[in-house]
């Protein structure tokens, strides 16, 4: 099973939309690698670089409330997957974001608002990093020497989606 | 306990619940376009596995950027192409014949009450409108699908709105729906379906009743719904008539998919239209929404008119009727995309698009072109469009470019007077 965790990006904002995470112009792309260098391009955020070294070392996502919204376009997951991000956390998703996660084989985390404040008071931490299980259900923020567990849910079958590394796999043994 | 319109349609579609709260379902129609089902289809071709589970129930056309512009998109639209060939998918749309999907597949009769309807794109919802379960879905999803013919959902809940009352001069389904949008915000519906009741439902065409489920995903609803009703027999009538002896057998059975009187609602809530006046969104998200009354001095660089939302003749009508003999105001372009072949040939013959050309509008073939800044009409840096369209997101059509959206009477009013303006004074 896919491991999650590593350098953390925080985006804290909510509503963080497909077409700020991966611009429509870029969905002419046939292969998911070609979409690398677009990650994040249109989004405007105080101290936010899409090009900087934060957003090229990032493994995980921190945001607010509907990340994701907006279009159906996988790209989305797929231009983070490239680029070595495979989970999200935020306090919710918009649906097809939040599926299209676990449909391959990626993991999209609902964490409640508090929890996520005391994450995101690490947003300074040069070594701010994440490392998740998904099988536990668990947790663990690391930065600025401090260290912190957070435990969460996901429903059976994402958790199943993750296990078996997406929705075709796994539709195709079972349907 | 009765039951919402989606529970009936989980019901008699579920397949499996494979774990608590996830429901497979069998689906009915399986709709493709070229920009997100071209990575599906490769994926298939990799894991040898290119088949479809249903010819007849897999529809597909090119419609987002169509005629191709570059090498990339005549790709997409080839790799579609060649595989509906190869898979003897019949209703396959491409140029000449071609139109934006969610205008194009319900006017070709696809669409049935009681239907589960998927495709790689957000707007699915706008098939709600025939009192089927209709969803966007991710290009996996579709994958699956067409491999399958199942999709998994988590069962969701509904929220019910009973718009009342009759609509004044110039308001129209668009302005109902962002005025929804305002009150319940972007993710006010997320994993809800939005069944809409209401006199004001019951007295609105199928046009209308399609743009008010188009926008449901801008308020993160799964679903828009309407019941189906004699309005809905008529439309579908050139399609079932060999299927029902009468409208009125064909509105019985239709009937089984209406909400029932005791279902259980996540919400209800009730909106009066008879206040209601022209809405425009302000800002960058959908929910943000103002009375076209309250934003004046809002000038704009372009007017466009089209997409799967506002492309239908009835909307052409709407603005044609204000735009007659008038001109756009000076230093605005204006651009009309007509949703289909057949709304653009009706258009011509209706002498809609000589009201159009006319007043100095440039009239594209169908193609949801400029609504998500992939051609046809793309915004500069800071420049503003006045756009019948469903997405106001920062760039949307374009890098720098400022959407406000609106109904096709208030862009055809914006288009005369060079500013964000109010229909009514035109009707």
């Amino acid at each position: 099973m896919k491991t999650f965790g590593g350098p953390v990006l925080f985006l804290d904002r909510s509503d963080i939309n497909t077409d700020e995470i991966i611009p429509a112009k870029y969905l002419t792309e046939i292969t998911k690698e070609d979409l690398k260098p677009y990650i994040l391009e249109d989004l405007k955020l105080p101290g936010f670089d899409a090009k900087g070294p934060k957003t090229r070392n990032a493994r995980v996502i921190l945001s607010r409330a509907n990340f994701g919204c907006g279009s159906s376009r996988e790209h989305a997951p797929w231009v983070f997957e490239v680029n070595g991000i495979t989970a999200v956390i935020a306090e919710s998703f918009a649906r097809i974001f939040r599926q299209n996660m676990f449909n391959c084989g990626m993991a999209a985390i609902e964490l409640p608002k508090a929890d996520l404040d005391q994450i995101f008071s690490h947003a300074g931490d040069e070594d701010a990093s994440m490392s998740i299980d998904i099988q536990a259900g668990t947790m663990t923020m690391n930065g600025g020497g401090k260290q912190k567990t957070f435990s969460f849910e996901i429903s059976p079958f994402d958790k199943a989606l993750v296990t078996a590394g997406g929705w075709v796999d796994y539709a195709d043994k079972n349907y | 306990m009765g039951k919402t319109t989606a529970e009936k349609i989980f019901e008699t579609h579920l397949v499996n619940e494979p774990f608590p709260g996830t429901k497979v379902l069998r689906l009915d129609a399986v709709l493709c376009h070229e920009i997100t089902t071209p990575i599906a289809i490769d994926d298939l071709i990799r894991r040898d596995k290119d088949r479809v589970f249903d010819p007849t129930k897999i529809k597909a056309v090119i419609d987002h950027v169509t005629p191709s512009k570059d090498s990339k998109t005549a790709t997409q639209a080839k790799i579609l192409r060649d595989w509906a060939r190869r898979h003897n998918i019949r209703d396959f749309f491409d140029v000449g014949a071609n139109g934006v999907c969610h205008a194009l597949f319900p006017e070709k009769g696809f669409i049935r009450p009681g239907y589960t309807v998927i495709m790689g794109d957000s707007h699915t919802c706008t098939h709600g409108a025939f009192g089927a379960f209709a969803a966007g879905i991710g290009t996996t999803d579709l994958e699956v699908g067409i491999l399958k013919g199942v999709c998994a959902f988590r069962q969701p809940k509904t929220i019910r709105f009973n718009v009342n009352g009759q609509l004044p001069t110039g308001v129209y389904a668009k302005d109902v729906i962002l005025h929804i949008i305002g009150k319940i915000g972007v993710n006010g519906a997320t994993d809800r379906v939005m069944e809409f009741h209401g006199s004001t439902i019951d007295a609105m065409t199928m046009e209308s009743r399609m743009t008010l489920c188009n926008m449901a995903i801008e308020a993160g609803g799964t679903s828009g719904i309407c019941m189906p009703d004699m309005t809905t027999v008529e439309f579908l009538w050139p399609f079932i008539q060999d299927e029902f002896a009468s409208k009125e057998v064909a509105l019985a059975d239709y009937s089984q998919w209406k909400a029932d009187a005791d279902a259980d609602y996540d919400q209800v809530i009730e909106i009066d239209v008879t206040t209601l006046q022209p809405v425009v969104t302000f800002g960058y998200k959908p929910d943000q929404t103002k009375f076209v009354v309250d934003m004046p001095d809002s000038p704009i660089d372009q007017v466009y008119l089209g997409s799967c939302t506002n492309g239908r003749l009835e909307d052409l009508r709407i603005a044609a009727r204000i735009l007659k003999g008038r001109k756009l105001a000076p230093n605005v372009r204006g651009i009309l995309s007509p949703a289909t072949p057949k709304i653009q040939q009706e258009a011509m013959h209706e002498g809609l698009i000589d009201i159009f050309m006319e007043a100095g509008f440039c009239v594209t073939n169908p193609t949801c072109g400029a609504c998500l800044g992939m051609s046809n009409g793309v915004l500069a840096e800071g420049e503003v469009c006045a756009s019948t369209t469903n997405r106001n997101f920062m760039g949307r059509m374009g890098k720098g470019g400022m959407v406000h959206l609106m109904s096709p009477a208030t862009a055809a009013a914006s288009a005369i007077e060079g500013k964000i303006a109010d229909p009514r004074k035109y009707l």
